[in-house]
């Protein structure tokens, strides 16, 4: 009782809300460096899934990306871009966006690979030139896929940052990773709550960022939609 | 923690031959040490979600209950849920098992469901025809039919927390994680390149492996 009492003290103490090593300041580095990872990763990662699914083709390769992906620590990639680009943000990024791709990818190809040949002859037949075709039709029908592929890199993406305290980086690791290092564990427990919030209130935030861009007609029970898109989770 | 920052610069060798000659017992050691923490995740892991995904696929109003507080437990970074479990149960290997234990729970636990709903209907109707009463069903017919699933579900689970081992390394388990751990602290190269390799390799023999098992034990499934 008196450890919790302790880690509610920590939170209540003004200095921990104010200046470089604050809560506020940590929370935007983590923020910040997370959603350029995410929209860096977007940028490469969409463009493929979306391009293989349309076609339909190496539809393996799609699937295997995200079993590779699984596979690969994190925390080692991290390090060794670290030993790579130095101090920065650069090696940070590296390990985020690489563990960002991979459920974009698949994702977004299942997704495009799945709508239904019938609607796809329907487009052709009413006129529908490709272009027109793969942007009104298969992307609004792909978006609870693609969404959701999207929301897996983001939590994963979140959680990860917390680690590039380990190689100096900002972000809300660094209450996690500084608090072990001088042996002070209600501030280890305040980051990781902390953390573990943010990453929730991500997981929340975009469902709900889903459930508004999916057209009415093709709103999914949640549960199916859980079952075809991958689960991803590292560090 | 701050030691690794003090970069010896980039004309370090990735890789000192020497070193790994002289140390590869260093590199057994871990990834048996790796393998067991991954043994004992996915058997408990099997061992919880076998009963919770079935009585979830049972009673249709424990699903979305469970769902959700495992998928909560899941979204919950792993150092930060490590961090949380050491006041209570301390730098310990069970800190690190009841983290990765709970995640292979949400995979294991959605797989099985996936698999139980996916038999169909008709074979139900037959094998209730046929005086199966529900556990008989449930052991004979529907478990076999959905193990394709749960093979899934064990083959995610099993390359997951090969991956997610290394971060135990902060809470001072032993693993390959932790030749990656004090590659940053020392700031030599070999141990936390042989550590990320030796991890991704691990984790891809042990997929192949697990494929080949289930081929074995689901021969009607073979793809």
């Amino acid at each position: 009782m008196s450890f919790l009492m302790s880690v509610v003290d920590w939170f209540r103490d003004p200095s921990h809300w104010s200046g470089d090593n604050g809560i506020p300041v940590r929370t935007l580095e983590h923020v910040q460096i997370s959603i350029e990872s995410v929209v860096i990763g977007a940028l490469i990662a969409l463009p493929i899934g979306i391009a293989l699914g349309h076609y339909g083709k190496f539809g393996n390769l799609a699937i295997n990306i995200s079993n590779a992906g699984r596979a690969v620590p994190s925390f080692g990639i991290l390090i060794i871009a670290f030993q790579i680009f130095g101090l920065g943000d650069t090696p940070t990024v590296i390990a985020l966006v690489a563990l960002a791709i991979p459920p974009m990818v698949t994702n977004s190809y299942v997704g495009l690979s799945e709508v239904d040949k019938d609607v796809k002859d329907a487009a052709r037949g009413m006129g529908y030139r490709e272009l027109s075709r793969l942007l009104r039709i298969e992307l609004p029908l792909a978006v609870p896929l693609v969404m959701a592929g999207i929301r897996t890199s983001a939590v994963q993406v979140i959680a990860t940052a917390t680690v590039a305290a380990f190689i100096g980086g900002g972000g809300l690791g660094q209450f996690i990773v500084g608090g072990y290092a001088t042996q002070v564990y209600p501030e280890v427990f305040a980051g990781a709550v902390a953390v573990g919030l943010l990453a929730v209130a991500t997981e929340l935030l975009f469902g709900g960022i889903e459930r508004l861009l999916t057209p009415r007609g093709v709103r999914l029970e949640r549960s199916r939609l859980a079952q075809r898109a991958t689960t991803f989770k590292a560090a | 923690m701050a030691a690794g920052l003090f970069l010896q610069g980039e004309d370090q060798p990735w890789i000192i031959w020497s070193w790994l000659f002289s140390h590869v017992q260093l590199l057994i050691d871990a990834t048996n040490q790796h393998l067991q923490l991954t043994l004992i995740a996915v058997g408990v892991g099997l061992a919880i979600s076998l009963p919770v995904g079935v009585a979830a696929h049972r009673w249709a109003a424990l699903r979305n209950p469970v769902l959700t507080v495992f998928g909560i437990i899941y979204t919950v970074p792993s150092l930060a849920l490590f961090s949380i479990l050491v006041p209570i149960t301390g730098l310990t290997v069970l800190t690190a098992e009841v983290g990765l234990v709970s995640y292979t729970v949400l995979i294991l636990v959605r797989n099985i469901m996936v698999g139980l709903e996916a038999v169909p209907s008709d074979v139900i109707d037959a094998a209730n025809g046929m005086g199966f009463r529900p556990t008989a069903r449930l052991l004979r017919v529907e478990l076999p039919l959905a193990l394709p699933a749960i093979f899934a579900g064990v083959r995610i689970a099993t390359v997951t927390t090969i991956g997610l081992i290394s971060i135990t390394a902060v809470i001072g388990q032993a693993s390959l994680g932790q030749l990656i751990y004090q590659g940053l602290i020392n700031d030599f190269r070999t141990p936390l390149l042989m550590g990320t390799l030796l991890s991704v390799l691990l984790a891809l023999v042990a997929d192949l492996f697990l494929a080949g098992v289930q081929r074995l034990a689901v021969p009607w499934a073979r793809t």
